[in-house]
Formats: C-alpha cells, structure tokens, sequence
C-alpha cells in the first residue's frame, strides 16, 4: 500500500479542532480534579474519621469502576434519575474531574503522610496553627514530592478522554472515526490521531520534567 | 520567678505511666540538665513543657500560662520554649538562611528584611554565616543542629528545651554543637538540655535531674553529684555511661 498523505493533510483541520476538545475536556477536567482530589487527599490524611470514611467510600466506588461506566451512568442515567438533561461535553469534563479526583487523592494522602513527622513537629513546637504547618511547611515538601506521580495521572487522563467517544463527544478519536467512516482510510487516519496524542502527551511529559527540575524533589 | 511550674504533673501512655506526679519549677537563667536510663520519661518530661504531649494529671505552667489551655495559650508557651530537636528537623526546601528567618516572618511577624538580617546575624552566632545559602542536605549534621538551634533562637523565646540535640551525630561533630549550646547558656538563655553529655552537663549545667521510671530521682548541682553521687542508681546509671 502507500500511505496517501493527502489524506492526512485534507482531515487535519477537523482533527486538530477534535485534538482542542480532548484538551478542554482534560485541562477543566484535570483542574477540577486536582481541587477535588487535593481536598479529599487531605480529608483522607488529616481528618476525623467520620469525613476519612466519606473520602474512602468515594475514592473506592470511583476507582472500582471503569471511567467508561461512570461517564454512561452521568450521561445517560443521571437524565432519567432527575429529568434533566446532561450536556455530553458537560458529562465528560465532569467524568474526567471525579475519575481523576479519586487517584490524585491517593497520591496527595501519600505524599503528605510520607513526609517526616519532625517537620510537622518543628512547625507546630515554632507556635504556628496546624493550618499554618500544613500550608506553609508541608505542602510546599509534599508537593515537590507530587509531580511524578501527578504526570502519570495527568496522561493517564488525557487519554482516558478517548474513551468519550462512546457519548459522542467530538474529541480527537471521536472526530478520527467520523473521518474514517467516510473515506476507509485507516492507516493515515489512525497514524495521524496517534501523533497528535503522542505530541500532546510528550507537551505535557516536557512541562512537568522542566518544573521537575526548577523545583529540586525532596 | 519561675518559668516553668510542675503541679505534680503525670503523664500516661496508655496504661503505661511515664511522669508520676512531677512537681518542680526551673526559674529564669537555670541551666537544667536532664540525665537519665533511656525509657525513663526525659524525652517526655521535655516535650510536655511546650505541650508537644497532652499531660493526663496536675497543671503546668509556662511563663504563667497552663499547657492545658487553650490552643492559642499553647501556641503562646510554643513561641516561649523554643525546641531543638534530636534530628534536626530542618525544612528541607528551604536554604539554611530560610529555615531561620521563617518562623521570624511567619510567627513573629517580622518583615522580610528584618527577619533576614536577624537570621544572618544568628547564623554568624552558630559560626555558620558562610553556609547561608546551603540547603540542609548540603550541611553536616552537626552544621544542620547548629542551624536549628539559630532557627529556634529567632523567635525569641525565653526558653531553650534541648531534646538529645547530640545523639544522633558523630563524636567529632557533637563538640560543635555543644560548643554553641554553651555560647548560647552564656547568654543567659534559660535551658532544658535532655542529654547524655556528661561533661557537658557537669560544665555548663546549673541544675542536674536524675529521671528514672517517671520519678526524679536526683534534682541538685552537677559538679556536686558528679563529685560524689550519693544515690545508689545514680552512682549505677554514670559509671554506665562514663
């Protein structure tokens, strides 16, 4: 066979609009993610039991599920259970935020109860406020300490966006099967949508690497 | 006047008693030198003072104000009693100079450049004024007690407490340290020193307690008791370490 480039020239702009969904969805998605995930994290490492319970329970329902499952259910099931309707972009950003929002909160409640209790130590024999110990010495430690694990997660989700495909969401593989359906042009069409994932992913491997290496891990 | 105030103060772990009913107060300028078998509740009887342990029985008093009060009242006898501690604990993301201005800016409330210069000028006190810059993992241990004990001076407390500030350095490094302890006893620091430092506590200390099972055992002069120890288990516990 050969491989017909006008094939990828004529379907890049569509795609490039699909690679910009899949960006929207995991930039919010991860936004919110970090905020909900940080927030449980924490609840998870420091708080009385009855809130600990609470974070458990959701971080293990999100993480004993598949995220393909829990973006069907607030898509489709959500609708018939209040009667209102879910937008499928809406859907996937929210799919992505608490998906992601269970694993980073593990990784949040490792990070802060691997560090040192000394530290907590010091900062609280200084006559500073639990609040201020976590702020000021712990979380700028443990957030050092986050960033390796926080690049996995943070790839790991933008290409779980793939998977919205299944609520037709017109994100890059959504928009590479529409193209696909018309001209049955697997090869390019397919090579040209690993590429674009694979720059994305490879975008967000350089950052942390580069914010890895200004900010000494301790 | 005393700083410190011991109501016959007990403090359990479980079912396990660690202080038994301590009454003893240190007074301004003391320099309290604390000995004892490991397991004897030093450790404990320290980290009670600046309420690090919540103690079960009896009262406390720190410059007048009770370890059982509220959390602002503990947050106040924490900024009077400043504390070393056995392993350094220094922040390990901040530069030497950092670790020893924060709590000036963050507790005290000093300005940036005011707290810097004092954190300088308490570097060049621990002898460590070209190490400014280095982050803890780039300092000896002994370099990084000397640093915290400069941390711990810069909020100004009333009260030095000493956690075994030497043992866990090597026998050349320990001097330093001392070296500067005894600088900072010379200032007229009032200090609790937890230590198994003999020639320190017989050389710079004021007051020698003897702690042994929760009780204190021994409470007098440190060139008297190391002359002629005349308690039996005291006489035991020195030719031990000695």
């Amino acid at each position: 066979m050969t491989f017909d480039w006008s094939v990828v020239f004529d379907s890049m702009p569509a795609l490039l609009k699909g690679a910009g969904v899949t960006l929207e969805i995991a930039g919010i998605g991860l936004a919110g993610g970090l905020l909900l995930g940080v927030l449980l994290g924490l609840v998870r490492a420091y708080a009385p039991k009855v809130f600990n319970a609470i974070a458990l329970v959701y971080i293990e329902i999100i993480r004993g599920t598949p995220i393909i499952v829990q973006v069907m259910f607030i898509y489709f099931a959500i609708p018939i259970m209040t009667g209102t309707r879910v937008d499928a972009m809406v859907a996937a950003i929210f799919a992505i935020v608490i998906n992601s929002s269970a694993y980073i909160a593990e990784l949040v409640r490792g990070a802060f109860l691997a560090l040192p209790k000394g530290l907590t130590e010091a900062g609280l024999a200084m006559g500073m406020p639990f609040w201020q110990v976590l702020l000021s010495i712990l979380a700028p430690v443990a957030v050092r300490r986050l960033i390796p694990p926080l690049g996995n997660q943070f790839i790991t989700s933008l290409k779980d966006t793939s998977l919205f495909t299944v609520i037709s969401v017109a994100e890059l593989t959504r928009t590479g099967q529409e193209i696909m359906a018309t001209n049955f042009k697997a090869v390019e069409v397919w090579s040209a949508i690993a590429v674009l994932y694979l720059i994305m992913t490879g975008f967000l491997s350089a950052i942390l690497r580069l914010t890895e290496r200004k900010m000494r891990i301790l | 006047m005393s700083i410190i105030d011991f109501q016959s103060v007990t403090k359990r772990f479980g079912d396990v008693t660690i202080l038994d009913k301590i009454t003893l107060s240190i007074d301004k300028g003391e320099i309290v030198v604390v000995i004892g078998p490991s397991g004897s509740g030093k450790s404990t009887f320290l980290r009670c003072i600046n309420a690090l342990e919540t103690i079960n029985e009896g009262d406390l008093l720190v410059d007048g104000t009770s370890v059982k009060g509220t959390p602002s009242d503990i947050r106040r006898i924490r900024r009077e009693a400043g504390m070393v501690f056995q392993q350094f604990n220094l922040f390990p993301n901040l530069t030497a100079l950092e670790n020893v201005a924060f709590g000036a800016r963050k507790v005290r409330g000093m300005h940036k450049k005011e707290a810097f210069e004092l954190a300088e000028s308490l570097l060049e006190k621990v002898h460590l004024a070209d190490r400014k810059d280095n982050y803890p993992n780039q300092l000896s241990g002994g370099q990084q007690q000397r640093v915290a004990i400069a941390r711990s001076l810069a909020l100004k407390p009333q009260v030095m407490l000493f956690d075994e500030p030497t043992s866990a350095l090597d026998p050349e490094l320990r001097q330093e340290v001392l070296h500067v302890m005894q600088e900072v006893a010379q200032e007229g620091m009032t200090m609790v020193v937890v230590t198994h430092e003999m020639n320190f506590a017989r050389d710079v200390g004021t007051r020698l307690l003897f702690i042994e099972k929760g009780h204190i055992v021994v409470d007098d002069d440190p060139k008297k008791v190391f002359e002629n120890p005349d308690n039996p288990r005291l006489r035991e516990f020195l030719s031990c370490v000695e």
